[in-house]
């Protein structure tokens, strides 16, 4: 096998088809960079849901004197509201659930609200008394958060119970339908790139059928024949797909670790270490995916 | 060599057969003519034994391969005893004529060393010594069917096979072309030549094969055009 043959008909190629080279580089790029970060919001996701699952706690929230009339007639919560509260929690039917509870009274509270929002002005305006009194409850297992809430909602000096990955569920679901868009998205230009490719290799092959001819005609081997039509599909797809996985480096050191974690400071976000991961991933696809078309395309215009 | 039996194809729309059960056994060493107006099956016929196209119906053995069942992976490996020539020449524009000839050897993997040998080698059997360098747009069509030729016999084959290859030759080119024909005949090289030209069935008196609508209506030896159509 002459090496040199075959990169030169590559390079030949590549060249006389230059402006379908370019088209096939550019989508691989994009649709390669749409799975990427497809790929790294699924990992954000994931990340966010350890960290952020494992606190994730029930809150019950007690009235206060300025809870609405309709969950709180009483008004303000009894000692005795909040004794039969911690006699429940410590009771057999939940106490297997739960992990650890405590207590914030109102004062507890605003403290812990002046430090939150230590920065915004509504501290000022906020005062110790409309701040709920709230058994904070941590479950051994977080998913479990429907049985606080089913045991005591409706109690009475009980303003409401709130499961905290109510609010997460919500954020990882937006999180998920953009992630999924991008998928699809991404199946959309991969099926254009794969058209593209299997287009430019017939072309590529129809401006060399006297040489094909004159190989066919000699005995050269159908794998000899076909090999610098496939290298031309994956190289030009090779591209791509470098250019993808450099794109996906770049969102998450710019973007992911030079903004949100700067904005976000409390937040986990995807590291280089996994955008290095999605690289070589990202490569294999766009190598695949090429090969695959190119090899189907050669062969269906060497048969015809 | 060859062994056709019964082989018809029928093309897709065609009305009438191309081959129409047609059987024939060509020995080693034969010298062999096909002759019969234009869309008599000639050409389809050397495309069946070159496997370029598949018979609809009957059996075919060319040099102890079965045609019919022939995996497609083996058959370039089959092509390698076959050497084609055609009308129109088929010469790649942009290689020089020894660079054409060489191209045919390096596409089935022959080394640099054996090509740098066997190029020089059968372009001076073939007329064409001191040519090397040329272009086929600065060769006449005489020199450009040797060069077709050298390209053919280059790799040795058992068998050549040529469609009209004088086609588009005057008088005087094509006997030196049929001379170089016969040189590689006695060598030992079976050949099978589709053609128009009576003069040189005329002058060769060898083996002659008149088809008709797809059909053998006569096969003899030594005897030239006229006498291969009477025979019938």
């Amino acid at each position: 096998m002459k090496l040199g043959y075959v990169f030169g008909e590559v390079a030949q190629g590549l060249k006389r088809n230059l402006s379908m080279v370019v088209s096939i580089v550019l989508v691989t790029f994009l649709s390669l960079t749409f799975v990427g970060t497809a790929a790294l919001l699924q990992l954000q996701i994931g990340e966010m849901k350890n960290y952020w699952y494992d606190r994730a706690q029930v809150a019950v929230y007690l009235c206060s004197s300025y809870s609405p009339a309709e969950a709180c007639p009483q008004g303000e919560a009894s000692a005795d509201v909040k004794t039969s509260i911690e006699a429940k929690l410590k009771d057999n039917t939940l106490s297997p659930y739960v992990e650890k509870y405590f207590f914030l009274d109102h004062n507890q509270a605003y403290a812990q609200f002046k430090q939150e929002f230590a920065s915004n002005t509504i501290t000022k305006y906020v005062t110790a008394d409309q701040l709920n009194e709230t058994f904070w409850v941590k479950l051994k297992n977080p998913a479990d958060g429907a049985i606080i809430t089913q045991s005591f909602s409706g109690v009475a000096g009980v303003e409401e119970v709130r499961d905290q990955r109510s609010y997460l569920d919500q954020i990882f679901s937006i999180l998920n339908a953009a992630s999924l868009a991008a998928v699809g998205i991404a199946s959309v230009m991969l099926f254009s790139a794969i058209l593209l490719i299997s287009t430019t290799i017939r072309q590529s092959a129809f401006s060399r059928r006297r040489e094909l001819g004159i190989m066919r005609l000699v005995g050269a081997s159908n794998f000899y024949i076909q090999l610098p039509f496939v290298i031309e599909g994956v190289v030009a797809a090779a591209i791509g797909s470098i250019l993808a996985g450099a794109a996906v480096l770049a969102i998450v050191q710019f973007f992911v670790q030079g903004y949100l974690a700067t904005a976000l400071p409390f937040t986990n976000f995807v590291g280089l270490s996994t955008g290095l991961v999605l690289v070589p991933i990202l490569f294999g696809l766009g190598v695949l995916l090429a090969g695959f078309a190119s090899i189907i395309a050669i062969k269906r215009y060497l048969r015809a | 060599m060859i062994s056709i039996e019964k082989v018809s194809k029928t093309y897709k729309g065609a009305s009438r057969p191309a081959l129409d059960t047609v059987s024939i056994e060509i020995e080693k060493g034969d010298f062999v003519f096909l002759v019969g107006a234009s869309g008599s099956g000639k050409s389809s016929l050397l495309r069946m034994m070159l496997r370029e196209d598949v018979p609809s119906k009957g059996s075919i053995f060319v040099l102890g391969e079965n045609l019919i069942s022939i995996p497609a992976r083996r058959v370039p490996y089959f092509r390698r005893n076959i050497g084609m020539v055609f009308q129109d020449f088929r010469l790649l524009p942009n290689k020089t004529v020894a660079q054409n000839v060489a191209f045919c050897l390096e596409v089935i993997g022959k080394s640099p060393a054996f090509i740098a040998e066997a190029v020089p080698a059968v372009l001076k059997l073939v007329g064409l010594e001191g040519k090397q360098e040329r272009y086929p747009n600065e060769l006449s069509g005489g020199e450009q069917q040797r060069v077709a030729l050298a390209r053919a016999i280059v790799n040795k084959p058992q068998l050549l096979l040529a469609d009209e290859p004088t086609g588009n030759l005057d008088p005087a080119t094509s006997q030196d072309i049929v001379n170089l024909l016969e040189r590689i005949s006695a060598a030992g090289t079976t050949i099978v030549m589709a053609t128009h030209d009576r003069g040189i069935v005329d002058r060769l008196k060898r083996r002659v094969v008149v088809l008709k609508d797809g059909q053998i209506v006569s096969d003899s030896r030594g005897v030239g055009y006229e006498a291969a159509e009477v025979n019938r």
